[in-house]
């Protein structure tokens, strides 16, 4: 955990640098007649960031907050284990929504998970996995009128079809 | 009495078919998220808020309330047959809700809870409906500097106050700040902070692609990190004899600490960064101060549940009293309501309440509504609750990211939106882990749109003279309450080490 705290503090008062030197493309500074740019505002939060990363590294050198003193490690063999996984799995998700459409990415996760992450049965899995995506259908594109990406040109028969049932 | 009449109308709107409807699932989901561990009414309003488009906002805003105050009693639930508060508004309530639980008086404590919460409610609706009329009338002579500086109030109750690291929480604020000014600059017209000339950024950062991202990702895949045990579930058996039997017995011995928490709970309710958990935990405190036997507190005493159940829910009206007449939220669940407010259209403050009278008083009509509709469904699907909490978290955790991704992509209709969302819920999942507190950064992200263009405005009109926010009456002391907020953290360092002992080696 102590290693994580400086180098999360470094990664930060990087990002704040980055920032600051982003919102200069903008004025920062304070126009007659117009008042302050409008760098100005992100340009000095992002200051205060920096000054705030300097003195988490300060503590961090103390030892005073408790991830510095902490000896355990930020994520352990099941830690690593779940962040794969479950953030695996979504990763997963997100990026299957423009291949097989966002409800053809939810059944896939959807069996994933519970079954290969929950170890339910198939059955459960079989019912969650149908019913789920049909419920979100029916909210969004029937009631809602809400289009959710359809994914690549393939799905589109599958869909044209769903619509004329629901139109 | 012209509120009396305001307020009838308001229970009128809130009595109509749609609205009662939304209510009534509104307290059932809130009361369900509320009992879950890890998800507490920001996670429910967070991931739900997008769904709400459909309904117009008056009650789209009925109904997430509706989530908010079911999401406090339901809190209770867990708290007492798991023993792991269902959110962290109901930490206090573990304190003797399981001790009572494990000497199987589980019925007994649910049902304390449940009428402590809804006194509690009842207390904070009549305060709320007292002071909202007053303190808007107030608000309406506001102008940019008054503003700014209730903004700089907010984000500094939130450091001095907050109890989290310093410069962690400074930094959170300050990271939504930047996050709300990504996009256009309202002023100038000029693309701002587009992050590696990715055209997404050019709409900005929507609040909610962070709120769920924070709380529909972050949290979820932390609690699944952090609860690797079993969480046993304590039975309780329910039976209208016995919820008679043990409503009398609470009544009688948990009066006090209700009193305690619905007063105790609305004042700390209403302060920004504080919110209901702070409010439930003062309360507690506060009640076995005044207890008679104050050792018993802890044991299984019902006025040890009775004080932080009536505080939660006098906390959540609470917070909506600074979100409605001032435009700034006392809690974070309030912050993702404000920013809600400002997709539908309505611009939160004191002119609400003249410009759209229905929309305010049916809101809180619908408090009264949703108290006792909260309290009536509480009472009788505990036990269904109590089974449904046996539902493996291997069955929520995707349900919830379904919906998490559904609802990031239904808000702005764009997948860079998605992504961006697992990055904060990535990031966000880090931080977690490492102490920061995250609540400071959606606060601010809602924040930020309204506190930016304030400040420039000021120092427009002052000619980019600062001391604009010390000078003008109402600033002027806003002003100076937040530096001292923002101080108060440096005091106590500075003084402990006066009395002699060094604070860091302490």
């Amino acid at each position: 955990m102590r290693l994580a705290e400086i180098v999360t503090a470094g990664v930060l008062a990087l990002m704040s640098i980055y920032l600051m030197f982003k919102s200069t493309e903008l004025n920062i500074g304070y126009i007659p007649e117009e008042g302050p740019g409008g760098g100005f505002w992100p340009f000095w939060l992002s200051g205060i960031m920096l000054i705030c990363t300097g003195l988490i590294a300060f503590n961090w050198y103390r030892r005073t907050s408790p991830p510095s003193q902490s000896t355990e490690v930020l994520l352990d063999g099941y830690g690593k284990r779940t962040l794969v996984l479950v953030g695996g799995g979504l990763l997963g998700f997100i990026a299957l929504i423009d291949i097989i459409s966002m409800y053809g990415a939810m059944v896939v996760f959807l069996i994933y998970y519970l079954r290969f992450l929950g170890r339910h049965s198939w059955k459960l899995t079989a019912i969650l996995s149908i019913s789920i995506p049909v419920v979100f259908f029916v909210f969004f594109e029937a009631l809602m009128r809400i289009t959710l990406p359809k994914g690549m040109k393939f799905t589109e028969p599958f869909y044209n079809f769903l619509n004329t049932i629901i139109y | 009495m012209e509120i009396l009449g305001l307020l009838t109308d308001g229970v009128l709107v809130s009595l109509m078919p749609i609205n009662i409807m939304l209510i009534l699932v509104g307290v059932t989901l809130g009361l369900f998220i509320g009992a879950m561990p890890g998800l507490g009414s920001v996670n429910g309003v967070a991931i739900l808020l997008p769904i709400t488009f459909l309904v117009p906002p008056g009650s789209a805003i009925i109904f997430l309330a509706a989530i908010y105050y079911g999401a406090m009693y339901g809190g209770a639930i867990s708290s007492i047959t798991l023993g792991i508060p269902g959110a962290s508004t109901a930490v206090a309530t573990t304190f003797d809700g399981r001790p009572l639980a494990l000497k199987g008086r589980a019925s007994l404590a649910l049902v304390t809870a449940a009428i402590a919460s809804f006194v509690g409610g009842t207390v904070s609706n009549v305060l709320f409906t007292i002071f909202a009329p007053l303190l808007a009338k107030v608000a309406l002579i506001f102008g940019p500097p008054e503003i700014f500086a209730l903004m700089l109030l907010a984000f500094a109750t939130f450091v001095g106050l907050g109890g989290d690291d310093i410069p962690k929480t400074i930094l959170s604020i300050c990271l939504g700040l930047v996050f709300a000014a990504v996009g256009f600059d309202e002023i100038s017209g000029a693309p701002r902070l587009v992050f590696f000339d990715i055209t997404g950024f050019l709409h900005g950062i929507n609040f909610l692609v962070l709120a769920i991202g924070v709380y529909g990702i972050g949290e979820m895949i932390w609690t699944i990190e952090s609860t690797r045990g079993e969480i046993t579930t304590t039975e309780a058996k329910m039976s209208v004899k016995g919820i008679v039997a043990d409503s009398k017995e609470g009544m009688r011995r948990g009066w006090k600490g209700t009193g305690v928490g619905s007063f105790l709970g609305f004042f700390v309710g209403i302060l920004p960064a504080a919110g209901a958990t702070p409010g439930s935990l003062m309360s507690y405190g506060v009640a076995k101060l005044m207890a008679k036997n104050p050792k018993e507190f802890g044991q299984g005493h019902p006025g040890g549940v009775a004080a932080p159940e009536a505080a939660n829910n006098s906390a959540s009206t609470g917070a909506m009293l600074p979100m409605l007449t001032l435009g700034i939220p006392g809690s974070p669940t309030t912050a993702i309501l404000l920013g809600g407010m400002v997709i539908w259209g309505l611009t939160p403050g004191p002119r609400l309440f003249t410009d759209q009278p229905e929309f305010v008083w049916g809101l809180i009509g619908s408090f009264y509504i949703s108290n006792v509709f909260a309290l009536i469904v509480n009472l009788a699907f505990i036990p269904l609750f109590i089974w449904m909490l046996r539902m493996p978290f291997t069955v929520l955790a995707p349900l919830i990211f379904v919906l998490s991704v559904v609802g990031g992509y239904a808000a702005t209709q764009d997948m860079h939106d998605v992504w961006l969302m697992l990055a904060f819920g990535f990031g966000a999942f880090f931080l977690r882990k490492l102490d920061y507190p995250l609540a400071p950064a959606v606060l601010a992200i809602v924040l930020g749109p309204i506190a930016e263009p304030t400040l420039r405005q000021s120092l427009l009109l002052s000619s980019g003279d600062a001391t604009i926010f010390f000078t003008r009456p109402i600033a002027g002391p806003i002003t100076i309450i937040a530096i001292i907020l923002i101080l108060l953290p440096l005091f106590k360092v500075i003084l402990t080490r006066m009395r002699g002992g060094d604070a860091t080696q302490a």
